[in-house]
């Protein structure tokens, strides 16, 4: 029993920054931005937040300055591609290459130090009720944020006027500016968000997941929350199912390796990313399903003229 | 029911300028447009009309000039800004959302909370009310262009405007919607409000507008009450010069004419959540003759040319014949080598690549055919021949340009169009199709172009022409079938078409019921 | 304030040959103040940096080491986003292509002669097309993102080597390191003047490689096809260009190369196959090809810069105590600065600041209370 508990709190924490960078990235999508800088910004988050609780001993600082970190370091994906108007898929390639750049050289001094870790709730009384105790009182912080992340983001695309005009200019960013909506302006407070929450998946990774500084430990996590949002054709809830069906993968193959079961780690590890890859090719088999959801202006830049 | 002149003007432009680069599109702009008029505002392709309203609706911004609203300076800075005034506007190109709900269109542009819920009720009863019903529920990207249009309308209107501006509403409507819609605009005058009316078409100016202020080359050339001029006299104020009319010498023997191209049965899934289905489309279009079809736009004309030119390849090999051969199965490229050549409707991104000189757009849809004069050995492309031949169509078609061999995207619409027709029809191709020739392109290039098209048909080759104008259809045409919702009516010699007739059909009326519904109109 | 852009009628031939120039400029800036937060004279970081690295014949030849992978790849991958498919995953194509070289040294050793170099050579190539192939199919028969899937490939090749070299093809008489046997003398690709430096005929092969693609993007219709089909593929699907054809073909071109980038490395410079062979060529490669303007000849140029950074890197490492990382940083710095400066070639930029505006909000606030009369 205990177990089973384990290897469910354990998928929880490995989908929790599957689920808030993909959420993020969802946002920043539906308002026709396409980022494929989240691995770059969650390594950036990742970083800032060991080295800001490491300074100060606080994991709470730490996470907070993961979300800076990410958000500042999306806000330079923004200039370009938004004020600059620059290829959004050449820019978000480029924001990757120097997040693992510049982390790695941050990172130098943090290398083999003790980080500090955000403890799990542990509500007396209620969270040692067996199995729903733990699994729903018992986890760490930033799972219940990615579950009330995710809820929000619902809430706020589907029935906020803010959020349909946010889905507006991801449908048309023409007919928007048209109609006297500030493009330039919705899509900036997306990639920050989208930015904040890689920033928070980064600082879940150092903080919680493996409290340390570890060179690349996002291991390919941002761009994997981006097919979560292919496969999730852009709904936040298909986002969370999705996350959790990669966290399984991810502590399934963790698993499968400790059993000793015969066959070659290095095929395990690489579960998650053909997972992946088979996952989109079976999502986007359903031509008709992408199509209808796909926010018609993904990707184009955008100039107004004045 | 005129109009009340004595009232004073609701909005007042002076000296409006508006400079892009080296192009003054705007050059000091007078305009006045009292209460409760219905007032003109015309000009050609390229006159500067939408950068003039894009000004008023603060979507761009003056270089210079002042705008009066109601006696008082404004500055109009957003369209925000414009809405809060009481300036409505109806967009010629819709600024809707496809993937959204009528509704939820109409909302984006309330700027006040209410939910979608009071919203949708509310323009339901609008639209009933102006005799342009609408279902808020229904998906714009489902929606024709004419209920698309009623969206942007009503959501107009909503904002219960004092000045309506509407761009070219009509190009998208059958005569009989047409009819509808100024019934609409006279009521909405005879409640006081103003109509900005912009249109290119001198018959239903002359028909319910009031005054007009005519536009050529950015300049105001006159302001004119349009109801004692004659049609002619307006296009004169408007291309500064006289037209010359298209001349379409009678077609002889085309009886016994060889057909050059034959569809048959031609049907086709939709490829698209928003496509149309081609059902069962039959045409034959013989040496000599123009085949004009008229319809709707998003009638599945853009599915049909997609069909017969092979950028989409047919199931049944015969569907499509070319000289007598099928050409189903076979791509765009084989279609051309058998005779046929293809112009689209859409010129930059389509027939043209916009980044590219006009050699190599010239290269672009003749690399095959002319194979030899323009590719070596090895697949290297002789520059100097396709440079050469691209001049020669630039000096046939008269291709106003700045530069030597300049990209197709720095050409103007008529311009680009002239290169693209030309480059076609240097190619004497024994079958031409074409999808709206002149959409979009001055007076003066569109007869250029019709006259080479009707010209290359009687030279002895089948041409068809796609188009949503009917004045163009009728100019042209030796007979007109009209496309409605993917299905093709049978062909009306010209003799027998009327405005009417073509109406009722691009309307949906059934093809063998054309004459009843005729004396129900 | 905020930026505005302002279309040009034509694209500008000055920023066009400038822009790569400015970027470099403004790299070398913010290279400045990143060394001086480091507590480093940047003067002296940039002469440990870019200088030295290249003050003798040696080490010019250890650039070239360094550049002929880089180059190899970008030209490739520049044909690929010159016709807008995103190929990222050359790294796992590198990667294939060294992987299919090397099982004529690792598993046929005892076969030797002037054949294997060449052999393995193409070998290398058809692995690298073989891995790059997998996402174009995906891509053509179920239009599945080519982004992802290329990338995620990347992983399971590095996984995929770190297998082979820890398992079926570890040297038996490793003493238990994760490596192969040392290749054979006629495995060995050759240097080029043994005598002066280490450079071998990966180089020459890059060169190669780069005419011959510019001859081709630029003077043959296949180039134009890739071209036109890049930048409007609708206006290319009415000439007649297959879109699943070309992907397969960029797809096919790019791996082939990359892959002969790899097989040139492992052959030429590493001399077995070890569980990593690359230090990240197959991103950095994507940098060298937007440097270059995505044309091969710029290329040449820009695939030699960035293997400095490379270099120069190693070097501030060891004569300052700073992390080699700073080579990731500088690269990705200089990427960013180029996409930025190619803006200059479509646009003008202008900047507005506040005070330009402030007289519009002034007469606004004057149109204002008329409107409550209106009401």
């Amino acid at each position: 029993m205990d177990i089973t508990v384990n290897i469910l709190l354990t998928i929880a924490t490995a989908a929790t920054p599957l689920l808030i960078a993909a959420i993020g990235e969802l946002v920043v999508e539906r308002s026709g931005v396409l980022n494929l800088g989240v691995e770059g910004m969650m390594i950036m988050g990742a970083v800032g937040g060991f080295g800001a609780g490491y300074l100060t001993g606080s994991p709470w600082i730490g996470l907070l300055a993961a979300i800076i970190v990410g958000a500042l370091f999306s806000l330079l994906f923004a200039v370009m591609t938004l004020s600059l108007a620059t290829n959004q898929v050449a820019t978000g390639l480029s924001l990757t290459l120097l997040g693992l750049g510049l982390s790695g050289m941050i990172g130098t001094s943090f290398v083999g130090q003790p980080g500090v870790r955000l403890p799990n709730l542990d509500i007396p009384v209620i969270s040692s009720i067996p199995v729903v105790g733990k699994l729903i009182f018992g986890q760490d912080p930033v799972f219940y944020i990615s579950i009330a992340l995710t809820a929000a983001v619902m809430w706020f695309l589907f029935k906020t006027r803010t959020g349909l005009t946010l889905r507006s200019i991801g449908d048309s960013h023409t007919s928007a500016h048209a109609l006297g909506i500030k493009v330039i302006r919705y899509r900036y407070l997306a990639v920050m968000f989208g930015g904040a929450c890689a920033g928070l998946a980064g600082g879940h990774l150092s903080l919680v997941y493996t409290p340390q500084w570890v060179e690349n430990m996002s291991a390919g996590r941002g761009w994997i929350a981006l097919a979560l949002v292919v496969f999730a054709s852009w709904r936040p809830w298909r986002v969370l199912a999705g996350a959790y069906i990669f966290g399984a993968v991810w502590i399934g193959q963790l698993h499968a390796q400790a059993f000793g079961i015969p066959v070659p780690s290095q095929f395990l590890s690489s579960l998650p990313y053909l997972a992946t890859v088979v996952v989109l090719v079976l999502i986007s088999r359903n031509k008709r399903l992408t199509m209808m959801n796909t926010p018609a202006s993904l990707g184009q830049p955008f100039v107004p003229d004045r | 029911m005129s109009a009340n002149h004595d009232g004073a003007n609701l909005l007042e432009v002076r000296g409006l300028t508006k400079i892009f680069g080296t192009l003054t599109a705007c050059d000091h702009i007078d305009l006045n447009i009292a209460k409760g008029e219905i007032h003109a505002l015309l000009g050609e392709n390229g006159a500067g009309k939408s950068t003039l309203v894009k000004m008023l609706f603060g979507s761009l911004e003056p270089n210079s000039g002042e705008i009066f609203w109601d006696g008082k300076p404004v500055k109009i800075t957003s369209p925000g800004m414009a809405k809060k005034l009481g300036i409505g506007m109806v967009f010629q190109h819709f600024s809707l959302f496809e993937a959204l709900t009528a509704a939820e269109n109409i909302a984006l542009s309330l700027n006040d909370g209410s939910p979608i819920g009071s919203i949708a009720a509310k323009a339901r009863a609008l639209s009933y009310s102006y005799g342009l019903p609408l279902d808020p529920d229904s998906l714009v990207g489902d929606l024709s262009v004419g209920e698309r249009q009623r969206i942007e309308i009503i959501r107009c209107l909503l904002q219960t405007p004092q000045l309506i501006i509407l761009d070219e509403p009509t190009s998208v409507l059958t005569p009989q919607e047409a009819d509808k819609l100024f019934e609409t605009l006279e009521r909405l005058r005879a409640e006081g409000k103003s109509i900005l009316y912009i249109s290119h078409r001198l018959e239903e100016v002359k028909r319910i507008c009031d005054r007009a202020t005519v536009l050529r080359h950015g300049k105001v050339v006159g302001h004119c009450n349009p109801r004692q001029e004659t049609a002619a006299s307006l296009a004169r104020m408007m291309v500064g010069s006289e037209v010359k009319a298209v001349v379409r010498a009678p077609a002889e023997g085309i009886e016994t004419a060889p057909a050059l191209l034959e569809i048959r049965n031609l049907s086709r899934k939709p490829a698209t959540p928003f496509a149309i289905p081609l059902k069962n489309i039959n045409l034959s279009v013989r040496a000599g003759e123009v085949i004009g079809i008229a319809g709707v736009a998003g009638n599945g004309q853009g599915e049909f040319f997609e069909s017969v030119s092979g950028e989409v390849l047919q199931q049944d090999a015969g569907s499509v014949r070319i000289r007598g051969k099928d050409a189903g199965g076979l791509p765009i490229t084989r279609r051309r080598l058998m005779g046929a050549a293809f112009v689209p409707e859409e010129r930059l991104g389509h027939g043209a690549a916009p980044r590219m000189k006009l050699s190599e757009n010239l290269l672009l849809s003749r690399h095959a055919t002319d194979g030899k004069a323009f590719v070596g050995s090895g697949g290297m492309v002789k520059n100097g021949a396709v440079y050469s031949a691209a001049q020669r169509i630039i000096t046939a078609m008269d291709v106003r340009k700045s530069a030597p061999d300049p990209e197709a995207a720095a050409l103007s619409g008529g311009n680009l169009q002239k290169f693209i027709v030309g480059r076609e029809l240097d190619r004497k191709p024994s079958v031409m199709i074409v999808n709206q020739p002149t959409w979009g392109v001055d007076a003066g290039a569109a007869a250029h172009i019709r006259q080479a098209l009707i010209e290359l048909a009687r030279s002895g080759s089948a041409v068809l022409v796609i188009s949503q104008d009917l004045d163009e259809l009728f100019e042209l045409s030796d007979a007109i079938a009209v496309m409605h919702n993917g299905e093709l009516s049978v062909p009306l010699p010209i003799a027998e078409a009327t405005f009417e007739k073509i109406g009722l059909l691009m309307g949906g009326a059934e093809p063998g019921h054309a004459e009843h519904g005729m004396e129900v109109a | 304030m905020r930026i505005e852009l302002v279309k040009r009628p034509q694209r500008s031939a000055l920023f066009s040959m400038l822009s790569p120039f400015i970027a470099f400029a403004l790299t070398i800036i913010a290279g400045a103040i990143m060394f001086a937060l480091l507590g480093v004279n940047p003067l002296n970081a940039f002469e440990i940096y870019f200088v030295e690295p290249i003050s003798q014949v040696w080490q010019l030849h250890e650039l070239a080491i360094k550049a002929a992978p880089l180059i190899l790849i970008a030209v490739g991958l520049s044909v690929c986003y010159r016709a807008n498919i995103w190929n990222i995953g050359a790294e796992g194509q590198f990667i294939f292509g060294a992987i299919f070289g090397s099982i004529i040294p690792v598993l046929f050793p005892q076969f030797e002669g002037p054949l294997v170099i060449p052999l393995m050579l193409l070998l290398g190539m058809v692995g690298g097309a073989f891995y790059a192939s997998i996402p174009a199919l995906l891509k053509t028969r179920f239009s599945t993102n080519e982004i992802l899937t290329s990338l995620m490939l990347v992983y399971v090749a590095q996984l995929f080597l770190d297998w082979l070299v820890r398992g079926p093809w570890r040297d038996p008489q490793g003493h238990g390191f994760p490596q192969t046997i040392q290749f054979g003398d006629s495995a060995v690709l050759p240097e080029l003047m043994p005598d002066a430096g280490r450079a071998n005929w990966g180089f020459v092969f890059a060169l190669v490689a780069a005419v011959l693609v510019w001859l081709m993007m630029s003077r043959m219709l296949k180039g134009f096809e890739v071209r036109v089909l890049g930048s409007s593929p609708r206006a290319g699907r009415f000439a007649g260009f297959g879109f699943n054809r070309m992907v397969f073909f960029t797809f096919l071109l790019s791996g082939a190369l990359a892959g002969l980038a790899g097989i040139s490395e492992v052959s030429g410079a590493i001399g077995q196959l070890q569980p990593v062979i690359s230090p990240g060529y197959g991103f950095t490669a994507i940098i060298v090809a937007f440097l270059g303007r995505l044309n091969p000849l710029g290329i040449v140029a820009a695939g030699l810069v960035l293997a400095l950074t490379y270099l120069g890197g190693e070097a501030v490492q060891s004569a300052l105590g700073i992390s080699d990382k700073v080579a990731r940083v500088f690269q990705g710095m200089l990427l960013f600065f180029v996409l930025g400066c190619d803006t200059l070639i479509h646009y003008r930029i202008r900047l507005i600041g506040m005070a330009l505006t402030k007289p519009n909000g002034a007469t606004k606030l004057e149109a204002a209370p008329k409107l409550e009369e209106a009401r």
